[in-house]
């Protein structure tokens, strides 16, 4: 599962993974906007905004062909859309927004991420439902699997896909409501309270000021 | 003396009809430890999740002196602690230290307390070092033991453990069995395993359709309903159970 080897990465101990999350999402927020709204000749700035994450991706000791690759997943969509649009530019702007996020999210643990976002203002119930989604979808995609060993091993090929999902949602609905029950059983009040608070060092906010200005220089002198 | 529990004529249905629980009294005191036996859907589940509010059905439930009303859930919830059949569903957090002070921290205890209150549950379940470690990494035994520490952490009075044994291979089912003896709460253990009910507690309540049927010995009630796998007439073990030597043998 890919959110399972994100999560072996976000736990490393590099400078990168030892800044304050707000650092880079603040950072990333930086690079999306340049990203998106550069126009014009891009291969020599998409070129150099490739180095640039590259850089920080081995900075971080992350494997550099392992985030090229998960942040490849984006190109099928884009390609279409590319295509439908004739806007080919779309490529190397979505795959280098992917591979920024990819990084991010590689580099810092999810409570931590979470947090980050709370505390820069997103909404609560948005992050609640993105912290669900993350520890339960590989559950739910592991039953799913097991639905379909159950099929094959009786013969039959899955192709009962609308009955499978239906089966596949009821279950879902059933663990949600375990869920539901497990966290008011300890007292859930509504909202996530957690261990600790984050601390906003100076080296968060001369990292957060250098990967912004980067890539806005390289914007003004390439792009 | 005030029993920890105490249950007079509980009485629930289900939306879609069933009557899951019809006249139920039940008490439990100090010190005590209780197998609650019965067939699939003869309302185990159900009366348990009775226990810490989760579920509202018609009678009286007393938890501590405590009637279970909506203005004492939450000391209720704080005496009552219930580790679910799925280790699953309850550890929800994206980490095993965060999962178990969750309750703590709901409580309103501060962060650093919380902390150090859950490192010291999850020392008592022997997971100490697995703290940042994502729960969905775990075994389905140390997932147990985490969930168990997550109602540890809280100081319970009484444990309720659903299906303690279920997903578990017989030396997690022994080191399990090791540790909630090593516990001093009162415990109510849903279970079909008889020989850990056996292991685990002097009495036993036996549920059948919503209703106790017999209240008494774990022994007496094993035999009393027949409640032992045995292999059948038809394949030679004439009621034999499991575990015994074959006739003749």
């Amino acid at each position: 599962m890919h959110h399972v080897v994100l999560e072996r990465w976000s736990r490393g101990n590099t400078f990168i993974h030892q800044r304050d999350p707000r650092a880079k999402i603040a950072a990333l927020i930086v690079f999306l906007v340049v990203v998106a709204t550069a126009h014009g000749e891009l291969t020599l700035l998409a070129a150099a905004l490739f180095v640039f994450l590259s850089i920080i991706a081995v900075w971080a000791r992350l494997p550099l062909f392992g985030v090229m690759a998960r942040a490849g997943v984006v190109l099928p969509f884009t390609l279409v859309f590319a295509a439908i649009a004739w806007r080919p530019a779309l490529i190397p702007k979505t795959y280098l927004s992917a591979m920024a996020v990819l990084i991010v999210v590689a580099t810092t643990p999810l409570p931590l991420l979470m947090r980050g976002m709370e505390s820069l203002g997103a909404p609560r119930f948005l992050l609640m439902v993105a912290q669900f989604l993350y520890r339960y979808l590989f559950v739910i995609v592991e039953e799913g699997q097991h639905m379909v060993s159950a099929a094959r091993s009786r013969g039959g090929s899955f192709r009962a896909a609308a009955g499978a999902l239906a089966v596949l949602f009821a279950r879902s609905y059933g663990r949600a409501e375990e869920i539901h029950r497990a966290m008011l059983a300890r007292g859930f009040p509504g909202y996530f309270r957690t261990l600790g608070a984050l601390r906003f060092r100076a080296a968060d906010g001369c990292f957060a000021v250098i990967a912004s200005a980067v890539p806005v220089l390289l914007r003004m002198t390439i792009g | 003396m005030t029993p920890l529990i105490e249950v007079r004529d509980l009485r629930f249905r289900y939306d879609d009809g069933t009557l899951a629980l019809d006249g139920i009294d039940f008490r439990l005191d100090t010190g005590e430890s209780v197998a609650v036996l019965g067939a699939n859907g003869s309302g185990k589940t159900t009366f348990v999740l009775h226990l810490n509010g989760l579920l509202t059905g018609a009678g009286s439930i007393q938890v501590c002196g405590l009637a279970m009303e909506k203005r004492n859930m939450a000391t209720i919830r704080q005496k009552i602690g219930l580790v679910f059949q799925d280790s699953e569903a309850q550890l929800f957090m994206p980490t095993v230290l965060e999962d178990v002070a969750f309750g703590l921290l709901n409580r309103g205890m501060r962060a650093d307390e919380a902390s150090d209150r859950a490192r010291a549950a999850l020392a008592t379940v022997g997971m100490v070092s697995a703290e940042s470690r994502a729960p969905y990494h775990l075994s389905a035994g140390e997932k147990k033991r985490v969930a168990i520490a997550g109602i540890l952490a809280m100081e319970p009075e009484i444990l309720v453990l659903d299906e303690p044994t279920t997903f578990l291979d017989p030396p997690g089912q022994c080191a399990l069995a090791e540790l909630l003896m090593s516990l001093p709460q009162a415990k109510i253990l849903v279970t079909h395993d008889v020989p850990f009910a056996e292991a685990m507690c002097g009495r036993a309540v036996f549920f059948e359709k919503g209703k106790i049927a017999a209240d008494g010995d774990v022994g007496e009630i094993v035999e009393r309903f027949e409640w032992r796998f045995t292999l059948p007439v038809s394949a030679g073990g004439a009621g034999r159970p499991r575990g015994a030597s074959p006739p003749g043998k």
